[in-house]
C-alpha cells in the first residue's frame, strides 16, 4: 500500500482582476457627474497587499463640499422629497440589482483597495451591501406603516462619513435608508478605501437616479469636517473612531443637525464551561480574525470560564494554525493585509504593550509576503482587566484572553469598559443566555454565534460606542422626523 | 469496564448543529488547484474502500471488483491502487486470493450487517468467519436500538467484544449516523466507539439515507481529535455512502487536514467507503492530464 507522507499544500488560487475597469484618476461625483476639483490636489490609493498604486483620488476642498451640498439641496427640494415614494423605491431597487450583477467586480476592487480576503468581500461585504439596498427599497413606500399615526417626514440633506473597514457596506448602510426616507446625500468614503464608493457612483449613474440625490466627495479628515460643519447639512451620520465622534458632537452642538454615531468597541466574547467548545472556538476565530480584526464589533476581549480555559486555548491555537495569511485575492486566504501602514503601526504598538504588560504572547508560524502590511493572528493569554490590551480598541487581529469563575463576575467585567457595541455569549443553556443578555450593556449580543449581520436587524452602541441605530426599522427613524 | 449509562452521556460534549454546518461549509470554499489537486485526487483513490455489499453478490462480481481494485484505469500509468475491497464474509477468502500481493486490504462487514439485530454469539461468529478467512479489517455495526434506549454500556461492551474477536484485524465501527437523529448522538456514539477500542469510526452502512455528510463527519473528526489530545492515540475515520464526486472528496480531505492534521492524510487513518467515487476521481485525473473530459464510457464499471 503506497502511503502518502508528504505534506499537502494548496496551490495559489488567485481571483482574476482582468475584468476590473478602473480609471487612473478619479474626481468627485457631484450632481450626477464625475467632476474634477477646482483647486484640490490628488493622492494615491494603494493596494495594502503589495504597496502598488491603484488610482489617484481627489483631495477635495471646501468649495467642492459646498458644491456637493448645494447639488444635494437642490435635488432634495426639486425632485427627491417630492417624488412618489413608490418611485424612490424603484430607483433603490435598481441600485441593489446592479450591485448584484456587478458583485464580482465590486468584490475584487474592495479586496484590492482594502486588503480584505476575497472570500469575505465576495461572501459578506458585497452581498450584504446589495441586501441593504433591497431591504430599504422595500420600506420606501411603507413609511407610514413603519411609524403608524406619526406622519414621518424626511430631514433634508444627510452628510455621511464612513470608515475603511467595510467601505462599500458602510456606504450602503448610510445611503440606502437615507434615500428610502426621502433624504439626499453627501458622502465621504475613507481616504484609503474610496474606490468602491466611486464605483457605486457609477452604479448610481447607471440606475439613472436624478442628479444630486447622491454626491460623493473624497479626501482626508478635513473633508469630513467640512461636510459636518456645512451649514446646509440637516443630518450627520458617522461611523469611525470614538475620538472623531466626540469632535463631531462638539462641532454640531448648538445646531439643529441630527446625528447618529457608530464608534469603537471592545467587545466581550464569553465562553461558559457548558458551551459547545468546538463551535465556540470557531466563534472566537470569526469574532476576532474576521476582516483582520478591523471590525468595531470584533470580539477582542475573550472571557473563558477557568474550568475549560486550557481546553479552549489548546483548541484555539490548533485552529489558528490552519488560518491562511497572505494575498487577499487568493480564494483560500483567511486573513488578508492590514489596511494601512499607519494601522499596522498601531497594532504592532499594542502587541509590544501586551508583551511589556507580561501577558503570554502567541502567533502561529506563518510566512507572509515581503511587500505589504501583514500581521499574523495574535493571541494574548493571562491578561488582566487592568491591562491596556484589554481596555483599548486595537482594531487588529489581536485577542486578549481573561478567565472568570462566576456569572456575576463575568457580567461585571464585560460591562467594565467605556464601550458598549457588541458582545458574544456561548452556552448550551438557553436560560443563561437570557440572563446574560438582559444584564449586559451592549447594542448587539450574539448567542452561540458571532459577527452575524442582516439588513433587517438594527446595529449600534451604548456609551462611547455611539448612539442611533442602523439597519432594520430602527435605521429608518435615524433619517426621519417622526 | 463498569461505566454507568449516564456517565457516558455526561462525558460526551454537546454539539451545536448550526455552528457545525457553518464550519463544514467553509471547508467547501477552499480552492484546490493544479498540483495540489492532482496530489489530492491520487490520495483520494488510495483511500477508497471499493465496496460491493449486495444480496445478489456472487464470486464473479467479487472477482471483477478485485480486478478493478488493482487496475483502476490502466490507460493512466502510475496510479495508486485503492486501499481495500469491502465484501460480505462469505467472499473474504476469494477476495484475499484475488488481491493477493497487491498490498490491497480485504475488509469485511460483520455483526449482522446492516441492522445489527442479532445475538452477540452470532455476531462474534460472523466476525470469526471473516477473520478466519484472512480479513484484514472488520466493519461492524453498533446496536442502534440499544443505543436509542440509552443502553450505552451494552453498546460499549459489544464493541469491545467484537474488537477482541478481531484479533489482529483492524476494527471499523459503523455508527449508522442516519439513524441517530442528532449530532449530539453522533458525538456520543463516536466517543463510546473510541472508548471501546475502535481503530476506525465510520458513518454509515450505505443502506440508510442520509449517509456520510460533511457536518456529521466533522463531529466524528472532532471526537477523534479530542481523544488524540487527551491520550495521544490516533483513531481512523471512514465516511461511507453519498460521496460520489471527486470535488466533494477533496473537501473531505481539507476538513481532515484542518481538523486533525496532515498525519491523518494516509489510508492508514482515513478511508472513503464508496463504489462510484473512483470513476469520478479517475475522470478528473484524466482531465487534469489531457485538459478534456472523457465520456463516462471510457471508465470501467466494476
Amino acid at each position: 500500500m503506497n502511503e502518502s507522507t508528504a505534506t499537502w499544500e494548496l496551490e495559489p488560487a488567485p481571483e482574476s482582476t482582468a475584468h476590473v475597469q478602473l480609471e487612473k484618476s478619479y474626481g468627485n461625483f457631484i450632481n450626477g457627474k464625475f467632476v474634477e476639483s477646482a483647486g484640490g490636489s490628488k493622492f494615491s490609493s494603494t493596494n495594502p497587499a503589495n504597496d502598488k498604486v491603484i488610482a489617484e483620488i481627489t483631495e477635495s476642498t471646501e468649495a467642492d463640499v459646498d458644491k456637493a451640498v448645494k447639488a444635494a439641496r437642490a435635488a432634495y427640494d426639486k425632485t427627491w422629497s417630492k417624488m412618489e415614494a413608490k418611485k424612490r423605491g424603484k430607483y433603490i431597487y435598481r441600485i441593489a440589482r446592479l450591485l448584484q450583477e456587478r458583485a464580482r467586480e465590486f468584490s475584487v476592487i474592495e479586496t484590492m483597495d482594502g486588503g480584505k480576503p476575497i472570500r469575505e468581500s465576495r461572501d459578506v461585504d458585497i452581498p450584504l451591501a446589495a441586501g441593504h439596498f433591497f431591504y430599504y427599497a422595500g420600506w420606501a413606500d411603507k413609511l407610514s406603516y413603519a411609524f403608524p399615526n406619526r406622519n414621518p417626514k424626511s430631514l433634508g440633506v444627510a452628510g455621511q462619513v464612513i470608515p475603511w473597514n467595510f467601505p462599500l457596506l458602510m456606504a450602503a448602510w448610510k445611503i440606502a435608508p437615507a434615500l428610502a426616507t426621502g433624504n439626499t446625500v453627501v458622502l465621504k468614503p475613507a481616504e484609503t478605501t474610496s474606490l468602491t464608493a466611486l464605483k457605486l457612483a457609477e452604479v448610481i449613474q447607471q440606475a439613472e437616479l436624478p442628479p444630486g440625490v447622491v454626491n460623493i466627495v473624497t479626501g482626508h479628515g478635513e473633508v469630513g469636517a467640512a461636510i459636518v460643519n456645512h451649514k446646509n447639512i440637516d443630518k450627520v451620520a458617522f461611523t469611525g473612531s470614538t475620538n472623531v465622534g466626540k469632535i463631531i458632537q462638539k462641532a454640531i452642538s448648538g445646531t439643529k443637525k441630527r446625528c447618529t454615531l457608530e464608534l469603537g468597541g471592545k467587545a466581550a466574547n464569553i465562553i461558559f464551561e457548558d458551551a459547545t467548545i468546538d463551535q465556540a472556538v470557531e466563534g472566537i476565530i470569526n469574532g476576532i480574525y474576521f476582516n483582520q480584526g478591523h471590525v468595531c464589533c470584533a470580539g477582542s476581549r475573550l472571557f473563558v470560564q477557568e474550568s475549560v480555559h486550557d481546553e479552549v486555548i489548546r483548541k484555539l491555537k490548533h485552529r489558528m494554525k490552519s488560518l491562511i495569511v497572505g494575498d487577499p485575492l487568493d480564494k483560500n486566504t483567511d486573513i488578508g493585509a492590514i489596511n494601512s501602514k499607519e494601522q499596522l503601526k498601531t497594532i504592532n504598538k499594542y502587541i509590544e504593550i501586551g508583551k511589556q504588560e507580561g501577558a503570554d504572547f502567541y502567533q502561529p508560524e506563518c510566512s507572509v509576503p515581503s511587500k505589504g502590511n501583514w500581521c499574523p493572528p495574535t493571541l494574548f493569554t493571562n491578561v488582566a482587566q487592568s491591562n491596556r490590551i484589554a481596555q483599548e480598541e486595537i482594531f487588529g487581529p489581536v485577542l486578549a484572553v481573561q478567565t472568570f469563575r462566576t456569572v456575576s463576575e463575568v457580567i461585571k467585567k464585560a460591562n467594565n469598559t467605556p464601550y458598549g457595541l457588541s458582545a458574544g455569549v456561548w452556552t448550551d443553556k438557553g436560560s443563561k443566555i437570557f440572563n446574560m443578555t438582559s444584564q449586559m450593556r451592549a447594542g448587539v449580543i450574539w448567542a452561540n454565534t458571532y459577527n452575524k449581520f442582516d439588513p433587517a436587524s438594527p446595529f449600534g452602541g451604548y456609551k462611547e460606542s455611539g448612539f442611533g441605530r442602523e439597519g432594520g426599522l430602527h435605521g429608518l427613524a435615524a433619517y426621519l422626523d417622526v | 469496564m463498569n461505566i454507568s449509562n449516564s456517565s457516558f452521556r455526561a462525558n460526551s460534549p454537546t454539539v451545536d448543529q448550526v455552528g457545525v454546518v457553518e464550519r463544514a461549509k467553509r471547508f467547501q470554499t477552499r480552492s484546490i488547484k493544479k498540483a495540489a489537486k492532482m496530489a489530492g485526487l491520487k490520495m483520494v483513490l488510495n483511500m477508497i474502500d471499493l465496496t460491493t455489499l449486495e444480496g445478489m453478490d456472487t464470486e464473479g462480481k467479487v472477482k471483477q471488483l478485485c480486478y478493478k481494485a488493482r487496475h483502476l484505469h490502466d490507460a493512466v500509468p502510475d496510479l495508486p491502487t485503492v486501499a481495500a475491497v469491502c465484501v460480505y464474509p462469505p467472499f473474504v477468502g476469494l477476495a484475499k486470493s484475488e488481491v493477493a500481493d497487491s498490498g490491497i486490504k480485504v475488509a469485511s462487514v460483520a455483526t449482522a450487517f446492516p441492522s445489527g439485530n442479532s445475538s452477540l454469539e452470532i455476531k462474534l461468529d460472523d466476525v470469526k468467519m471473516a477473520v478466519d478467512q484472512g480479513a484484514d479489517e472488520i466493519d461492524m455495526v453498533i446496536s442502534r436500538g440499544r443505543f436509542h434506549k440509552g443502553d450505552y454500556g451494552f453498546v460499549h461492551d459489544e464493541i469491545a467484544s467484537v474488537k477482541e474477536a478481531c484479533g489482529a484485524a483492524r476494527l471499523k465501527v459503523i455508527l449508522e449516523t442516519g439513524e441517530l437523529g442528532t449530532l449530539d448522538k453522533v458525538r456520543l456514539a463516536s466517543d463510546i466507539a473510541i472508548l471501546a477500542g475502535a481503530d476506525f469510526i465510520k458513518t454509515s452502512t450505505g443502506k440508510i439515507k442520509p449517509a456520510a455528510t460533511l457536518p456529521v463527519t466533522l463531529v466524528m473528526l472532532e471526537a477523534i481529535r479530542d481523544h488524540y489530545f487527551n491520550t495521544g492515540v490516533m483513531v481512523g475515520m471512514k465516511p461511507a455512502g453519498g460521496i460520489s464526486k471527486a470535488k466533494l472528496a477533496l473537501h473531505y480531505l481539507i476538513m481532515v487536514k484542518e481538523t486533525l492534521g496532515e498525519q491523518w492524510l494516509t489510508n492508514q487513518w482515513f478511508r472513503f467507503g464508496a463504489s462510484s467515487l473512483a470513476n469520478d476521481v479517475l475522470m478528473q485525473i484524466v482531465k487534469q492530464q489531457t485538459g478534456a473530459y472523457q465520456s463516462a464510457d471510457y471508465f470501467s464499471l466494476d
